[in-house]
């Protein structure tokens, strides 16, 4: 088993408020797609809020309206075919239905030691730093395939480059 | 450009391209002994044929052992072959739709023209259905989905129809959820009002990201 881990966060601007019955399409596939997820080959952990099964009352400094998706998985793979070629892709399609036109990056992935679980203020984090900075193997999406070498993470302390 | 003029003379040679036609119609790598039989030509002509094709980019080849023993008295590990992942195209005179679509499709990904694409996609995929004449059974499907590329295979009850091959492979990996919504409903208007008969969203790693589905047995 590999000693890193690949986290993400994906955040979304819902058209109306969460119980509205036009986002209901959205809510009412929201159990199914984390049982999908929590099986999913690869999947590690997935942010959940006090006394839920989702993420969708976690709020972060990003605003009220914005709900977060966060997880980890144990390779980008595992995570593509969750995201793309799981029941996941049917919901997708529809997020013009249920999501604003995102104005600058809306999801980010970085890295991990295996067995660290990222707080939200750490995901955050980083995709303040990719919205900053652009892609980097610190804060990086599907299209930029970097690796946890990248990232400084595969290599044994006593070999990593002081810098 | 000149390996894509290449790949494609490969398979001018009748042999060869049953031997390809075989090979990529299973969904299994195959061995040299099982495309010989679906070939219907000997073992050392098929052997030639397939490393032909395998030169030529077209199929890519493993060594394994079919036994699934190792060690001594296992005997020789198999060449099994199946399609190779890179993709031969040739335009004369040149053209480049590749690009074009692909920033045709980065612009509606990012403007979240998915409703406007997909109203597009049905009614290209309604026209499709008017000069394709009557699609009544999952086998006319299935005629039509194969002249379109999508490579359709039945499932073991014949109720399901699987796609092999994506025809928009790389605009699908780039902008997956753009581009499985545009096909879905392409497919969704061929198939129109058959009675009986779904496309649905039913991705599985490797495979195009729709299935077709006979509600009703085809039988009756």
């Amino acid at each position: 088993m590999s000693g890193h881990h690949l986290a993400q966060l994906n955040v979304g601007t819902l058209r109306h408020p969460l119980d509205d019955p036009r986002i209901h399409g959205f809510t009412s596939m929201l159990a199914t797609l984390n049982a999908v997820a929590d099986r999913a080959p690869g999947f590690v952990w997935r942010l959940v809020g006090d006394g839920s099964n989702d993420a969708t009352a976690v709020q972060t400094t990003l605003g009220a309206d914005v709900i977060v998706n966060m997880s980890v998985w144990e390779s980008r793979e595992s995570l593509w075919d969750y995201v793309y070629r799981s029941g996941h892709l049917d919901v997708l399609r529809r997020r013009a239905e249920w999501f604003v036109l995102p104005k600058t990056a809306f999801q980010v992935m970085w890295w991990i030691p295996a067995g660290h679980l990222p707080t939200v203020d750490e995901a955050v984090e980083r995709l303040e730093l990719l919205r900053a900075h652009g892609p980097s193997p610190r804060a990086f999406g599907f299209r930029d395939a970097y690796t946890a070498a990248d990232a400084g993470l595969d290599v044994a302390p006593d070999r990593r480059l002081s810098c | 450009m000149v390996e894509d003029i290449e790949a494609i003379v490969v398979l001018q040679d009748p042999v060869r391209r049953q031997l390809y036609e075989y090979v990529v119609a299973q969904d299994h790598d195959v061995s040299r002994n099982e495309a010989a039989e679906g070939a219907g030509i000997g073992r050392t002509l098929a052997a030639f044929h397939l490393d032909k094709l395998v030169d030529a980019g077209l199929l890519a080849t493993e060594s394994r052992r079919l036994t699934g023993r190792s060690g001594p008295g296992a005997g020789r590990p198999a060449k099994l072959y199946r399609r190779s992942g890179a993709e031969h195209h040739v335009s004369v005179p040149a053209r480049d739709y590749r690009t074009a679509a692909d920033l045709l499709a980065e612009v509606a990904d990012g403007a979240r023209l998915d409703v406007e694409l997909r109203a597009a996609a049905a009614r290209e995929g309604r026209a499709a259905r008017a000069a394709a004449g009557p699609i009544e059974d999952l086998d006319a499907v299935r005629a039509v989905l194969s002249a379109r590329g999508y490579e359709p295979r039945t499932d073991a009850d014949g109720a399901v129809l699987r796609l092999v091959n994506c025809p928009f492979h790389v605009l699908s990996e780039r902008h997956p959820a753009l581009i499985c919504g545009m096909n879905l409903a392409l497919l969704e208007g061929l198939i129109g009002d058959t009675e009986g008969l779904r496309a649905r969203m039913d991705p599985r790693p490797g495979m195009c990201c729709v299935s077709v589905t006979a509600s009703k047995n085809n039988d009756d």
